[in-house]
């Protein structure tokens, strides 16, 4: 453990208030220098407060916030100076091309020349802008746009950056090159708090910290998140997973259920015995066909602990 | 699944001479679920425009209910539900009042609309942000107030762009359990989504590449046709190789072999 003040994000007892709703409840968290931690948590849990707090945008009701040692409801133009924001609703110049936008926020940002032409190939790459460069940013698609503001937060390479689900509505392709340009960025020291309804971009993280209701409810790396699953997880598949939810749903030792994709995973209290299984085979009529133990995943310990899916 | 409810022909939308719909051709029965896929910019939201009679075709044919996309774009609009990709509330107006400012629009006699809108409160957990500003409500709320507004008129064809993006797994889920039980009453739905297991919810999908359809099945032929686990790994091998840098790194997407 380092000194709170060496810290990349030090966020101490943090209280905000909206009105007479507490949308978050005195959360304390360390992030390192350095580090890419994610912030995971279900709409409305206070990522995006916790977030806008570290940038500056908000005073708190309550705790401090310091962004490399320095306090980030005081000390506001030193931190906002060294930081990159990526809002969750970012607003680009709808009349300029894709390559004017860029170009802008290169010169804001003060990127240097030598610098420049290098980060912007890579970043025409990634989001595969290149061949629009002279299209204008109002004229993309939604998740073309949505990389273009990417691109434009990450011309610079900020001491902390901050980036509020970044990656919604970029297609899987794109996404995945994302995370590797993340990953090269970290590499030149930047700290980087990153938020996602991705789930299996929790993966990708150092540490990830997962809200709900205002709190933190668990902290660590992703293994160690894995690690905190309660139950006994099964994946289930066969002709019509729908039907077999609705099945093992009203089942007694039943915890709750999920639907992954074709499957369904099945949690369940303890271990169900192989005559459970041979029981259940038969009274479904031939509908289950297959069924085994499963290594839960983010998104499972996600749903286990903010509960749902009976 | 038996009428069609969504056909098109050599459909084709360019913008000057860019082409971001080419020459489609579908066919979607009533009560179908239909997904489309494809990268960004593949022209998912540019057909959806044409369908709902917000954009008119270059080329080609396309009825959607029974009308014509050229001729009667003002009927459509009264038979389909639209959710766009960056849906419209109004942001200074409460839940409440925005879905009776969109009951007005859809002419929803009074009882009617308190009845709905008792019903999308319920359904959508929104109960308890009834009076609450729209401005100030998580995204996800939005989301689901956009959904319930869009469905007040009860069309029989919902157009939903992206429904789900930003959205947590949790409600992400919720959201289809609500599609599933609108398509099991009749309705048929087309949606887009980037959530590749979301495509397996679908009954069949389309996969979009630079305008044009590169695949079209049900999910689990094109994991077959494949040898694909998951949408996922399809859908990485098929746009990934188009892109011509394939980067199939799932589980078992190693082999790098064609189709
Ligand atoms: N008004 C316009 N003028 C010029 N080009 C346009 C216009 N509208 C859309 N395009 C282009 O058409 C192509 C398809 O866009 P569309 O919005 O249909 O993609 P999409 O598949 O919905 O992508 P996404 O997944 O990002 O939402 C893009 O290259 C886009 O830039
Ligand atoms: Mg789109």
């Amino acid at each position: 453990m380092t000194a709170p003040e060496t810290r990349g994000i030090q966020i101490t007892n943090f209280r905000k208030l909206y009105g007479k709703t507490e949308a978050v409840k005195e959360v304390s968290l360390s992030v390192e220098r350095g580090e890419l931690f994610g912030l995971i948590g279900p709409d409305g849990a206070g990522k995006t407060t916790l977030m806008r707090a570290v940038c500056t945008l908000l005073v708190p009701d309550g705790g401090t916030v310091l962004v490399q040692g320095r306090d980030a409801a005081r000390d506001i133009a030193a931190v906002r100076a060294r930081l990159g924001y990526m809002p969750q609703r970012f607003s680009l110049y709808q009349d300029l091309t894709v390559e004017q936008n860029l170009r802008f926020f290169a010169d804001l940002f003060q990127v240097r020349q030598k610098e420049r032409e290098g980060r912007l190939e890579e970043l025409y790459r990634f989001s595969r802008l290149g061949p629009f460069k002279k299209r204008r940013a109002g004229a993309l698609s939604g998740g073309m746009r949505q990389k273009l503001a990417l691109s434009c937060a990450l011309v610079h390479t900020p001491e902390t950056l901050v980036l509020d689900e970044p990656t919604t509505g970029v297609d899987p392709v794109s996404r995945h090159e994302f995370w590797e340009i993340l990953r090269a960025i970290q590499k030149e020291g930047t700290t980087i708090l990153v938020s996602t309804a991705y789930l299996d971009e929790a993966d990708r993280c150092d540490r990830v910290a997962l809200m709900h209701e205002g709190r933190i409810v668990a902290v660590g790396t992703p293994e160690e998140i894995k690690a905190g699953f309660r139950h006994v997880l099964y994946r289930l598949a066969g002709r019509d997973a729908r039907e077999l939810r609705r099945f093992f749903s009203g089942l007694p030792q039943v915890h709750s259920t999920q639907l992954f994709g074709d499957a369904v995973h099945v949690v369940f209290a303890k271990k169900p015995g192989q005559s459970d299984w041979e029981e259940w085979r038969h009274a479904l009529e031939g509908k289950l066909e297959h069924w085994s133990p499963e290594r839960p995943s983010v998104e499972d310990v996600f749903l286990e602990l903010i509960g749902s899916g009976r | 699944m038996h009428e069609t409810s969504v056909t098109t022909r050599e459909l084709t939308r360019r913008f000057g001479r860019f082409v971001a719909v080419d020459r489609v051709s579908i066919e979607v029965g009533s009560g179908e679920i239909f997904g489309f896929l494809g990268a960004n910019g593949a022209g998912k939201t540019t057909l959806i425009r044409v369908l709902c009679g917000l954009l008119k075709p270059t080329t080609g044919e396309a009825t959607v209910a029974g009308y014509d996309v050229y001729t009667q774009s003002e009927r459509i609009k009264q038979n389909i539900g639209y959710m766009s990709q960056r849906f419209s509330l109004y942001e200074d107006l409460t839940v409440a009042e925005n879905i009776e400012f969109y009951g007005g629009i859809y002419g929803l006699a009074r009882t009617k609309l308190r009845q709905k809108e008792k019903e999308i409160l319920k359904n959508f957990g929104l109960h308890r942000h009834a009076d609450s500003l729209t401005a100030g409500l998580p995204f996800g709320f939005k989301q689901r107030l956009a959904l319930g507004c869009a469905m007040l008129h009860e069309p029989p064809i919902l157009f939903l762009d992206e429904p789900t993006s930003g959205v947590d797994p949790r409600a992400r889920r919720e959201f289809w359990d609500t599609i599933h039980e609108t398509a099991g009453r009749g309705t048929t739905v087309l949606v887009t989504t980037h959530f590749m297991e979301e495509a397996e919810y679908c009954n069949r999908v389309l996969i979009m590449h630079v305008g044009r359809i590169i695949a079209l099945d049900t999910p689990d032929a094109l994991k077959s046709r494949f040898e694909k686990r998951t949408m996922q790994e399809v859908f990485l091998e098929l746009v990934g190789k188009e892109i011509g840098e394939t980067r199939t790194r799932g589980q078992h997407g190693e082999q790098g072999e064609k189709p």
